[in-house]
């Protein structure tokens, strides 16, 4: 059904003044948006970057059952499954077996599938609590400076530009070791997640809030603005009802390429041991254990690598396809 | 009370008591009475904002206009005109001077004191694209008026909603489709009927047909046309081109970086313009009867429009005009009404009536004619003139212009360079023509 929806596009435009007498039967117009979900829908590699991330998804959201099936608890010792002498797995590809499908840690004989899976809960929940956490920001202060402009517009922007031009990792490194024991009530890995979050969500709003500015200025300066002004819209209505529905699209993709941004930067904070600490899986603390040992355990550093590989490069592909598919230009 | 019978469905409320087809002819009141009208745009650069000029956008304009007649303001592109449109309808803040609608001085009204004035003027836009926010149906867009101005409809917003979408031609099943869904012309119309929804008393329409493709630009202007009848509308209308205010206007006003050059009522200005600027500009447009057109001067103005940032002293067209004398580099022609009802600023006027006492007054005003030389300098202006041309352009004898003879060769006119005008203008109802 996908090639008579073109086919029917380009005839009204052609014919416009057919309109009414075509329609007869469907008169219920398709909105930008409904026209984009068709237009996704035919972009396999988007659709798959989609498939994989839902699946990511539901890993972490499901992974104690999962790990009950498979793999068993990411805490547990398989110690008897180690080489007593080199405390590597014993057999091929890292003891990957069908208890343990891809392998188990050396040293501590954990398995990797199953803090894989765990570690999926901790870089979803930092990289999508902390995406909201600047998309709030970014949407709040991007539109307020295009918007009003102004002074108010060169405050927040100049706050954008210090933001960006912040030496990020040095101070995420600097707080998350300052902040060892208890604080804001919180402690241990709660306090060090919340930490993560905010620390990558207080540094990401001005790739939001650019966008979403720039946006704004264009948009303040349509017409249906102007006509709602005429009418005597408040600023409010303009925002919220004029000005933030165009705003969606852009929203919505460029959130979608910032969640890989921030896994990948939640992996090199935990990299860094900025971030959940053992026993807590993580995928950039197990890359981080895997490093000293690549030679004589391959796979425990193969698997988190290439599972962080995946999952930027499915939100990436979701991204592109996202802005291909509700960018108006190629329509 | 007045919500529910403005909104209502009988399209005399509007103007309750008043005969419409008289209200077309002769206009009553001053609606709308603008004095000493200024935009200045301050030009800012760098990263300091500096100031670095002052766009003198709108610079002193007075007019009125008056209940159930259409205003038409002409000029080239950047003189003035939306930035005017847009002071009326207050979605711009004058530098100076005032506005009043209906008696109120609208420029001194607070935002919150002018919201439910808004509904008495509303505005069409120019671009059918852009006016129309894509994100929200049909029914949304016209029944937005209703909504912000807190306004029931007698049988509901949606009853109310599909009347408009009929009343300019469209369908009410339209009211579930998007903008997109919609050509150009049937944007326009939707943007015509919001407009419409609180049956305002005066419509502002910034070039409304400018953006349309030219078969459909004469069915909207018949349309605007057909609304004002019915409701007794007053029009601002905004166009770059006499043609298309032609069609329409009762008075046409002409601009000129920033101020009006010459404002009279219709029939007076096309069939005697009085100031060079309108000469030229109505010269320029396309004629669709041929005999008339080969008996025509064209003229071409030289040079581009100078820059609002630093308008020519004096009378501003004095570096495009071939009438133009030492005087109207020195000393400002006032706008002054030379015959009845009609006002021209130029120190030099053409088509005045030399037995009438009026033309002779301006011309004893002026001063003793420069010599040769001058002449010369002032006389740049090409000018294409036929063959039995009458000699008005260099009647004045001040300055000729340097006339060129073009014995008919229709591919110079300017009506021949527009390729679709002549064969769809059978008749006076000149459609709106784009320049070519
Ligand atoms: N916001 C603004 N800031 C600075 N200059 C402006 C602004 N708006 C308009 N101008 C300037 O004011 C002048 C008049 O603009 P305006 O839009 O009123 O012209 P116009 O007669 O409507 O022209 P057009 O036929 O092209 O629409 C132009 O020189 C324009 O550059
Ligand atoms: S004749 Fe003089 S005053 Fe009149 S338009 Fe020309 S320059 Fe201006
Ligand atoms: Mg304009």
């Amino acid at each position: 059904m996908t090639a008579p929806i073109e086919t029917t596009g380009v005839a009204r435009e052609a014919h416009p003044e057919a309109i009414a007498d075509a329609a007869g039967a469907r008169i219920e117009g398709r909105s930008l948006g409904q026209i984009a979900w068709a237009r996704f829908r035919r972009d396999r590699v988007a659709m798959a970057g989609g498939v994989v991330i839902i699946f990511m998804v539901l890993v972490a959201i499901f992974a104690p059952l999962i790990t009950d099936v498979i793999g068993g608890g990411p805490t547990e010792y398989h110690d008897d499954l180690l080489d007593p002498v080199l405390n590597i797995p014993t057999g091929s590809f890292g003891g990957a077996s069908w208890d343990h499908p891809l392998g188990l840690e050396p040293v501590n004989g954990r398995d990797i599938f199953s803090r894989i899976c765990y570690g999926a809960r901790i870089s979803m929940l930092v990289a999508f609590l902390a995406t909201l956490l600047s998309v709030v920001l970014g949407v709040v202060l991007g539109t307020v400076a295009g918007y009003f402009g102004g002074w108010v517009d060169g405050l927040i922007s100049r706050a954008m530009d210090v933001f960006l031009a912040f030496p990020l990792l040095l101070f995420a490194i600097a707080i998350g070791s300052s902040l060892q024991g208890e604080a804001f009530g919180l402690h241990g890995d709660t306090l060090r997640i919340t930490v993560l979050i905010f620390v990558i969500g207080f540094f990401s709003w001005p790739y939001i809030a650019r966008i979403v500015r720039g946006q704004t200025l264009s948009l303040r300066e349509r017409e249906f603005v102007e006509a709602a002004r005429s009418l005597g819209a408040t600023d409010r209505h303009i925002i919220f009802k004029e000005l933030l529905p165009n705003l969606v699209g852009p929203i919505l993709v460029y959130s979608t390429l910032l969640i890989p941004t921030n896994i990948l930067f939640e992996a090199a904070l935990s990299y860094l041991g900025v971030g959940v600490q053992e026993p807590t899986a993580s995928w950039g603390g197990m890359l981080s254990a895997a490093t000293p040992r690549y030679q004589d355990a391959p796979m425990f550093m193969v698997v988190p690598g290439v599972t962080i590989f995946i999952t930027v490069l499915a939100f990436n592909l979701l991204g592109d396809g996202l802005r291909d598919a509700l960018d108006p230009r190629s329509r | 009370m007045t919500e529910g019978a403005r909104a209502g469905d009988d399209v005399n409320v509007a103007q309750a008591g008043e005969p419409e087809a008289a209200s077309r002819r002769e206009p009553g009141d001053v609606l709308v009475r603008v004095r000493g009208l200024r935009k200045h745009f301050p030009i800012r650069s760098g990263m300091t904002r500096r100031r670095a000029g002052t766009v003198k956008a709108v610079d002193g304009l007075d007019f009125d206009i008056r209940e159930g007649e259409t205003l038409g303001l002409v000029g080239e592109s950047g003189c003035g005109k939306s930035t005017t449109g847009r002071m009326v309808m207050r979605l711009l803040e004058p530098s100076e001077g005032t506005i009043e609608f209906g008696g109120r001085d609208l420029t001194r009204l607070s935002r919150g004191q002018l919201r439910p004035l808004r509904r008495d003027f509303q505005m069409i836009f120019q671009d059918p694209q852009s006016s129309l926010n894509p994100r929200h149906t049909v029914g949304t867009i016209v029944g937005l008026p209703f909504r912000l101005q807190k306004v029931t409809p007698e049988g509901g917003v949606k009853k109310a909603v599909q009347e408009l979408l009929e009343l300019v031609g469209l369908s009410p099943e339209h009211y579930n489709r998007y903008p997109h869904e919609f050509s150009g012309g049937q944007r326009q119309r939707i943007g015509i009927a919001r407009a419409l929804a609180l049956r305002p008393k005066l419509v502002v329409a910034d070039e409304p047909v400018s953006a349309l493709d030219v078969s459909i630009q004469a069915q909207v202007v018949n349309l605007l046309d057909d609304l004002q009848s019915e409701f007794g509308l007053t029009y601002l209308i905004i166009a770059h081109d006499l043609s298309v205010v032609r069609h329409t206007s009762d008075r046409v006003a002409v601009m000129y970086l920033g101020k009006i050059v010459e404002i009279a009522d219709r029939e007076d200005l096309y069939s005697s313009p009085k100031h060079p600027y309108t000469v030229a500009l109505m010269s320029a447009v396309p004629v669709p009867d041929p005999a008339r057109r080969e008996s025509r001067d064209r003229i071409l103005l030289k040079g581009d429009v100078p820059s609002p940032m630093d308008p020519p002293p004096a009378c501003r067209f004095h570096t495009r005009c071939w009438k133009a004398q030492d005087i109207c580099k020195t000393q400002e022609p006032p706008l002054a009404e030379l015959t009845t009802r009609h006002q021209v600023a130029c120190h030099f006027p053409e088509n005045m009536p030399t037995e009438d006492g009026a033309g002779e007054a301006v011309l004893l005003a002026k001063p003793a004619p420069a010599d040769a030389v001058a002449a010369g300098e002032g006389a740049e202006a090409v000018a294409e003139t036929s063959a039995e041309a009458p000699a008005e352009t260099s009647a004045d004898g001040a300055a000729e212009p340097v006339a060129e003879s073009s014995t008919d060769s229709p591919a110079e006119t300017p009506a021949a360079a527009s390729p679709k005008a002549p064969d769809e203008a059978p008749g006076k109802d000149t459609p709106p023509t784009p320049a070519p």
